[in-house]
């Protein structure tokens, strides 16, 4: 049971809690989807959301979830606080947990903080994007984004396609996808894989995969933590990676666009294929993905502190 | 040693739901104002079954939904969670005379959390309160409205209901515990 756990990693989710999850999540979309989108159910609960590292869907995606489940819940960013005065990551911590906070959601973009800060602190922990480490919550929206629109894994082939060596969206759904019996396929260039690919399912061409794929999983390209050139120009990333006009025609019926956002237009994905409307826009799955998010989130906060 | 006795068949359960459904009908004068909403899990099946008497008396039909208050509890951390079950209530509740169906009345705690619940659709004209049976213990200042069978017991005792849409079987037992 998760109940006051700490979320690091995908690992350490037993099959019972991922089912409890995607569960109550079922429920938690039913009230957003209400007028009064609020439950009292964490009243007097409260969260911090702790970024170290930009971001607008997770860190606003964690707010809506906590707000409509009436936990208070505090922003604290790093541009906007003493961080930028050279305070260190504990001592911003230890200023927190003196205010009494009950959980404590963080991003960081140096890999291990997250787990390092559940050492430290003695309250529950979500990582919220942990350097090219993992992003739990993200895959586990990901999961339930699939579970609505397949209602099922086992079987499905999923292709996961970019910047692998740099995603801790792709590590963390990768280790879901298959832990739920999802087949993934990697697409990605050599150079943007780890030096040990032994034991995955690795292509070089979106085109060779996306008529059979179920699931074409772009992953956004990490620019900024790019400190050397990984590929030559964004042309050639298109012509082997980008999804486009000509591919989506192409897959399956049935089959599903998901992306983590933001999305770099005319880089892994064109702008025709992100503005399409009508039957093939239903194909894009990314802003269900966001809709997803919030209740998968809202279940997680449930299960923690509830 | 379990003991178990058996205080309303299947025969009882049916006799019981048609009598309510006429003091529903008698009180409210009629259906027009009248929507249904059980509370998970046995109140659903009950509240359907109410609703398809009235529907069969006035030949009218009759909105139901479902409601569950997991999320509304007041022993949230006290106890282990239930995986909440579906809430459904896709009609307008405000200004309905809204009819609340659960199976057994004991400490009054899940009506209230019922009610803060259903406020949160909107402002009913009333609320009114049918249960299966009600075993007493309230810890709370609430009543029902139309009660099938009165049935008092002791704390150690517990009411056992079944229903076959839930459980393939019309029976509510007593079961006293050692």
């Amino acid at each position: 049971m998760l109940r006051k756990k700490s979320i690091i990693d995908i690992d350490s989710l037993s099959m019972e809690d991922i089912g409890l999850i995607l569960s109550n999540a079922d429920s938690f979309l039913e009230i957003s989807g209400r007028d009064v989108k609020k439950v009292p159910t964490l009243r007097g609960k409260t969260i911090v959301n702790l970024f170290f590292e930009p971001s607008t869907r997770t860190k606003t995606s964690f707010e809506i979830a906590a707000k409509r489940l009436s936990a208070d819940i505090i922003n604290f960013s790093s541009s906007t606080s003493s961080v930028k005065k050279g305070e260190s990551v504990i001592d911003t911590l230890k200023t927190i947990l003196s205010m009494k906070v009950d959980l404590i959601i963080i991003r960081h973009s140096d890999s291990g903080t997250v787990k390092m800060v559940d050492r430290f602190v003695n309250i529950p922990v979500i990582n919220a994007g942990d350097g090219k480490y993992q992003h739990p919550t993200q895959a586990l929206l990901d999961l339930y984004t699939i579970k609505k629109r397949f209602g099922k894994f086992k079987g499905l082939k999923a292709a996961i396609i970019g910047d692998f060596i740099n995603s801790r969206v792709a590590k963390s759904d990768i280790s879901l996808l298959e832990k739920m019996g999802v087949n993934v396929t990697i697409v990605s260039p050599t150079m943007l894989l780890p030096e040990d690919f032994s034991g995955m399912n690795v292509k070089h061409c979106i085109d060779d995969v996306i008529e059979e794929s179920d699931i074409i999983y772009v992953l956004r390209m990490q620019l900024e933590r790019h400190d050397r050139k990984f590929y030559p120009s964004t042309m050639e990333y298109n012509r082997f990676l980008s999804l486009n006009m000509d591919r989506l025609l192409k897959m399956k019926s049935g089959s599903i666009v998901m992306h983590p956002g933001p999305v770099n237009r005319g880089v892994e994905i064109t702008d025709e294929v992100m503005d399409i409307g009508g039957e093939l826009g239903k194909k894009i799955a990314i802003e269900q993905q966001v809709t997803y998010g919030v209740a998968i989130r809202m279940a997680i906060l449930y299960l923690i502190l509830g | 040693m379990i003991e178990k006795a058996c205080v309303l068949s299947g025969n009882d359960i049916n006799r019981i739901i048609r009598r309510i459904s006429h003091e529903i009908l008698e009180r409210n004068r009629g259906a027009e104002s009248l929507v249904f909403i059980g509370l998970q899990k046995r109140g659903v099946p009950l509240a359907k079954r109410i609703a398809e008497n009235i529907e069969k008396f006035e030949g009218i039909k009759i909105k139901t939904g479902k409601l569950d208050i997991t999320f509304y509890r007041d022993d949230i951390g006290q106890n282990v969670k239930p995986t909440a079950q579906i809430t459904d209530i896709s009609f307008e509740i405000e200004n309905m005379n809204v009819i609340l169906v659960d199976d057994v009345l004991y400490t009054g705690r899940t009506i209230r959390a019922a009610m803060d619940a259903l406020i949160d659709f909107g402002r009913p004209k009333s609320i009114q309160l049918v249960v299966l049976v009600d075993r007493g213990h309230r810890e709370l200042p609430i009543r029902a409205d139309y009660v099938g069978k009165n049935l008092p017991t002791s704390r150690d005792e517990s009411v056992e209901v079944k229903l076959v849409e839930t459980d393939g079987e019309d029976s509510v037992m007593v079961i006293e515990k050692e």
